[in-house]
């Protein structure tokens, strides 16, 4: 069943579903993209700030947004420690290597499954705003404002962290850690400080990021699973660490996905994630926006 | 105080404590299991594992079975269908059990049933779906109400029916569980010639439903039967309130698992009035049979330090009626005779905590006592409403009946 006005509103929800994956890809394009480091917990890292979240939701009534706002510092100094465990005990010995950096990060991932398993059950968590289940209309037409919401907060997220990268000191230190480290060791710059710093703000987002994935849908402790391979597939399609490929990834996806959905059947929306990012390694082996 | 009350007082502590010596000398019975402690289905593996527990407590506290204690051996199983075959070998095998019950949920329970069959196992189902309908296993028995395959679908069907619906959409998960319902589903439509004019499945892991909505909605249904996984359900409805289903659906809901735990249902509020779904236990008043507060009194003690869902309706009777059966299948062989016990439970109607239970020769109820039930009149964010009456009114079976169905769904919302 074709309609013009089916497809409209599947791009228009696609676009918004887009900047959602965006906003929790932009971190691991910093984490994997541009520092190399095999993060695959950083799926369970969002889900560990979604519940930060919401805890602070229920237990103090904060705005889930303004909630994410406040773990963003926590996350940071979170994202420096575990930076620090990885270097001390496989960077620095060189065993970072193939698939042991990887074993590394699936631990951490499945200890924090663990760790919200026993602190919050296995229940579904979510949050209560004032723009969640609501929608605008536009005539016949509607859209959810929490994914509005998600909307506006991504872009300005994934502008934000592309402008830090590229105009602030520490940015651009991060961006030459990331082509040439020894070159930045012998201009007596320390590579590993950087490096270190960098994932802190990449595990920082995940503040923000987490709130946005509690407001668009419940969350449960083994969500992480179900977001491994997009937010890969988003950061390797955008091109190892460019943050503005990620955000055009992340929007081609989702609307993908979304038309898909709509137009042709739930059951392949899975594949074309993936099918997207073979093809688009077939034509652009460094992603679409690598260098 | 008198001699001879003194003396009747001395005797009645001499049996007691010969009683319970007793129960201490013998090896216990062993019941084993594996049961979703985490994954997907721990939520409803908690609450169902506590309701056999609360059962074992209170058999022990009366003798235990053949006076021997009663002892599980449980397993996680991780909410996987590749972890029970290896549970059940070992349960059978080196823990030695001397019954077995099933895990909660279809998943889980499908790839064990080859080997019960096997090995001429007996097996207490607990809430799996057409699990026997290919194996045909002769000592299974479900303690589910779901009945015959069809009369699922069926119930709904009818009351979509009797409010006008004429056509329907239909939108399942990517699951053997919401499959089986669909399949039934679909079966149920053709004999009655309704058309099915949406009829999409969504996979595991769908984040956002609003696109689906909006294509269902553009098919224009006025029956939708949704059979979705506790992840997605949430999802669904949360859609269908921004999104909009159409003024002309009669009738929303039907096989929406998820529904029926506390968390989700405190967290979608007012989100569920109007829908109509399935459930196996409610709070009303045809519900409550001898025993039945007694149990949910002791439930909602233990659920709080256990964490699991505070209600647990869905579940925790029905793993516990699992016991009482055995219990009486036990008791009145005076065994553990695998066969024997098979036979006692096929040919005689059992008083459980969620009703009298007769089986058919496939191991499932005889008679469907599913319940399709309406939410109504339900407010945000408020666990204890699901306590009283009138919140989630039983349209059906009739002889459980406690109201009738408000249509159409737009206005079951109001």
């Amino acid at each position: 069943m074709f309609s013009m006005d089916l497809l409209l509103g599947a791009v228009v929800l696609g676009v918004l579903l887009g900047c959602f994956y965006a906003a929790v890809s932009v971190g691991l394009s910093v984490s994997f993209g541009l520092l190399d480091v095999p993060h695959v917990a950083h799926p369970a890292f969002l889900v560990l700030a979604a519940y930060g979240v919401y805890q602070l939701n229920e237990s103090y009534d904060i705005d889930p947004l303004l909630a994410g706002l406040a773990i963003t510092p926590l996350f940071f100094v979170f994202g420096l420690l575990a930076y620090r465990v990885y270097y001390e005990t496989f960077e620095r010995r060189g065993s970072d290597a193939g698939v042991r950096g990887i074993a590394f990060f699936f631990g951490i991932a499945f200890i924090i499954e663990v760790l919200i398993i026993l602190q919050f059950g296995v229940d579904q968590r979510s949050v209560s705003a004032t723009y969640i289940g609501k929608s605008w209309r536009f005539g016949e037409f509607r859209i959810p404002i929490r994914q509005l919401v998600a909307f506006a907060v991504a872009l300005a997220l994934t502008v934000l962290l592309a402008v830090y990268l590229s105009k602030t000191f520490m940015g651009r230190a991060i961006r030459a850690v990331a082509q040439d480290e020894e070159a930045l060791r012998l201009m007596g710059a320390n590579p590993v400080r950087i490096k270190q710093f960098a994932f802190g703000i990449a595990t920082a987002v995940l503040g923000i990021a987490g709130a946005l994935l509690i407001i668009v849908a419940p969350i449960e402790p083994t969500l992480d699973r179900a977001y491994i391979g997009r937010t890969f597939c988003v950061v390797v399609m955008a091109g190892l660490g460019s943050i503005s490929g990620t955000l055009i990834a992340a929007i081609i996806l989702g609307v993908a996905e979304t038309i898909v959905l709509t137009m042709f059947g739930a059951s392949w929306a899975p594949a074309i994630s993936f099918a997207m990012l073979l093809a688009v390694l077939a034509v652009r082996p460094q992603g679409l926006l690598g260098r | 105080m008198k001699r001879r009350t003194f003396l009747g007082g001395a005797m009645a502590v001499a049996v007691v404590g010969q009683g319970s010596r007793a129960l201490a000398q013998q090896p216990p019975i062993k019941i084993g299991m594996s049961m979703p402690q985490t994954g997907g289905l721990a939520g409803g593996g908690k609450a169902s594992l506590l309701g056999i527990e609360i059962w074992r407590d209170d058999i022990n506290a009366k003798g235990g079975l053949l006076g021997r204690k009663v002892e599980l051996v449980v397993y996680d199983d991780k909410s996987s269908a590749s972890e029970t075959p290896a549970i059940y070998a070992k349960l059978v095998d080196v823990d030695k059990v001397d019954l077995l019950f099933a895990p909660y949920a279809t998943v889980p329970t499908a790839p064990i049933m080859p080997f019960v069959k096997q090995r001429g196992l007996l097996l207490m189902g607990n809430f799996s779906f057409q699990v026997n309908s290919k194996v045909g296993h002769d000592m299974w028995f479900n303690n589910a109400p779901w009945g015959p395959a069809d009369s699922w679908a069926a119930s709904f069907l009818d009351l979509a029916q009797k409010a006008g619906g004429k056509s329907m959409a239909l939108l399942t998960a990517d699951q053997e569980f919401a499959q089986n319902l669909a399949l039934t589903a679909r079966d149920v439509a053709k004999k009655r010639n309704i058309p099915v004019v949406f009829d999409q499945s969504y996979p595991p892991n769908t984040v956002e439903f609003a696109s689906i909505i909006r294509a269902l909605k553009a098919a224009k249904p006025d029956i939708v039967y949704v059979a979705s996984y506790p992840p997605d359900s949430a999802g669904i409805l949360r859609a269908v309130n921004e999104i909009g289903i159409g003024d002309d659906v009669k009738i929303f809901g039907g096989g929406m698992v998820g529904l029926q735990f506390a968390a989700v249902m405190s967290n979608l509020g007012s989100l569920l009035n109007g829908v109509v779904n399935y459930n196996t236990w409610l709070p009303e008043s045809s519900m409550y049979f001898d025993g039945t507060k007694a149990f949910f009194d002791t439930y909602t003690k233990r659920a709080i330090e256990a964490k699991v869902d505070p209600l647990g309706y869905y579940l925790a009777p029905f793993g516990y009626a699992m016991g009482q059966m055995i219990d009486a299948a036990v008791g009145a062989t005076k065994s553990l005779d695998q066969k024997g016990i098979a036979k006692y439970l096929r040919d005689n109607e059992h008083k459980t905590i969620v009703g009298p239970i007769a089986f058919s020769a496939d191991g499932e109820r005889k008679e469907t006592a599913t319940l399709q039930a309406q939410f109504r009149g339900v407010k945000d964010k408020d666990i204890e409403q699901f306590r009283s009456s009138g919140k989630q009114v039983i349209l059906f079976p009739e002889k459980l009946k406690t109201g009738s169905l408000i249509s159409p769904f737009e206005a079951a919302r109001k």
